[in-house]
């Protein structure tokens, strides 16, 4: 490059990084299958042959994208014994905040109390949060921020089409958020991400929203997804891009202790542990089963419940991947805080 | 170059490992979806599984058109040649 007129400081080591703590939201509305055939002339033993999913989680009114977001992060904060005047920086992974602008990270770092941290929202679809993560824990390793938070959130309730026979059980509400910050070993591995932009139509939101105001009879837009497209593409290319992860990390599948794959469907999940060839020892996040599909927010909802449960230990090594709409992925595999 | 009967036997295999289904039903005659009960992610998964045994590509547009295991077995045999 040209020589700089003056010389630019700049910090020149890095740090490693690992998550630190995490945190989750529910939403108090449960939703059975039963609630949803009737519309899709559909039965409860056909959503569970097809996707796992026995029951979901939606929001009633008053939990809204923001204070799940908060109480996740408030959550996660605690975990980690971190206050949240320590944290600069608030990546938030949404499709499903309804308000374009501004980013929705700004009054969720507001109302947690940060100081004035750098705040955010990405769109990476379910493909979101582990974005977030190594985009945070770059930031971290490079000095550009000391303690992130990556929430996942998603209200998809909101835009799921109850008359889609192949998406209307399939989708669902929640957040998770994890703390991120600098560590004395690595705790986060090398993300391995990228897109299939040739693919970009096999889930989108179905309506521009400009048409829809043109419309005569104006709806929300709805999600809507090839299926078995995307069944394929998940399964197959996925456990291409997960074996890739572990090996970027230096970890063998005899290694893992936890495998949390984006919870997109079930029959995904179990294909993808079997095209892994997944030893037995290693535990299988199943969250979607009384969850549903929760986009950016289903991997830290899943990893939480496993965290809870005990199914998942402090230290133990887990492969995270997530997948979604664009086609967009990414994975890293992290030490469970 | 693989037989017809041999390219069954590999294909009814396959259906086997993902569905639990036995072999032996697995005839050229029978429908994946109605006589099987063979359902489209199932189906996803043994395309998959027949695209690395048999070396051949089968499209998701194709897959649709593989309505008993004959039309796969033929389609099969097709792109072997």
């Amino acid at each position: 490059m040209t020589n700089p007129s003056t010389a630019i400081k700049a910090p020149d080591t890095l740090r490693h990084t690992a998550v630190l703590g995490i945190g989750s939201y529910r939403p108090s509305r449960v939703i059975p299958n039963a609630e949803l055939v009737a519309a899709i002339d559909s039965s409860d033993e056909w959503i569970q042959q097809r996707s796992g999913i026995i029951e979901r989680r939606w929001c009633a009114e008053d939990e809204t994208v923001q204070s799940m977001s908060v109480s996740s992060a408030r959550d996660a904060l605690t975990y980690a014994g971190i206050d949240a005047a320590q944290v600069d920086c608030v990546v938030v992974a949404t499709v499903s905040h309804m308000l374009q602008t501004p980013a929705i990270a700004t009054a969720i770092a507001h109302e947690l109390g940060t100081d004035k941290a750098a705040a955010f929202d990405i769109s990476a679809a379910c493909a979101g949060f582990c974005h977030g993560v190594a985009m945070a824990s770059d930031f971290i390793r490079s000095g550009t921020a000391k303690y992130a938070l990556v929430i996942g959130v998603e209200r998809l309730s909101d835009i799921t089409d109850p008359d889609d026979r192949g998406s209307a059980f399939i989708f669902a509400d929640g957040a998770g958020a994890v703390v991120i910050g600098p560590s004395d070993v690595p705790g986060i591995g090398p993300v391995v991400w990228g897109s299939d932009g040739e693919h970009y139509d096999h889930i989108r939101q179905r309506e521009d929203w400009r048409d829809v105001v043109a419309s005569h009879s104006p709806r929300m837009p709805h999600l809507t997804m090839k299926g078995n497209e995307v069944f394929r593409w998940a399964t197959y290319e996925m456990a291409k891009v997960a074996r890739e992860t572990l090996d970027r990390s230096g970890v063998t599948v005899d290694d893992l202790d936890v495998f949390v794959p984006h919870q997109a469907n079930m029959r995904i999940v179990d294909a993808m542990a079997r095209a892994l060839k997944l030893p037995p020892h290693v535990a299988i996040a199943r969250d979607i089963a009384y969850q549903g599909n929760t986009s950016a927010a289903s991997i830290p909802l899943a990893l939480n419940a496993m965290v809870e449960s005990g199914e998942a230990k402090p230290g133990d090594t887990a492969l995270l991947i997530a997948f979604g709409a664009g086609l967009a992925y990414a994975a890293q595999v992290i030490t469970v805080p | 170059m693989a037989t017809t009967e041999e390219i069954r036997a590999g294909l009814a295999e396959l259906v086997n490992e993902v569905t639990g289904i036995d072999a032996d039903d697995v005839q050229l005659d029978k429908s994946f979806t109605e006589d099987l009960d063979v359902d489209s992610l199932s189906m996803v998964e043994v395309v998959v599984a027949a695209e690395e045994k048999f070396g051949v590509t089968i499209p998701d547009d194709e897959v649709k058109n593989l309505k008993t295991v004959g039309d796969a077995v033929g389609y099969i045999e097709k792109q072997q040649s």
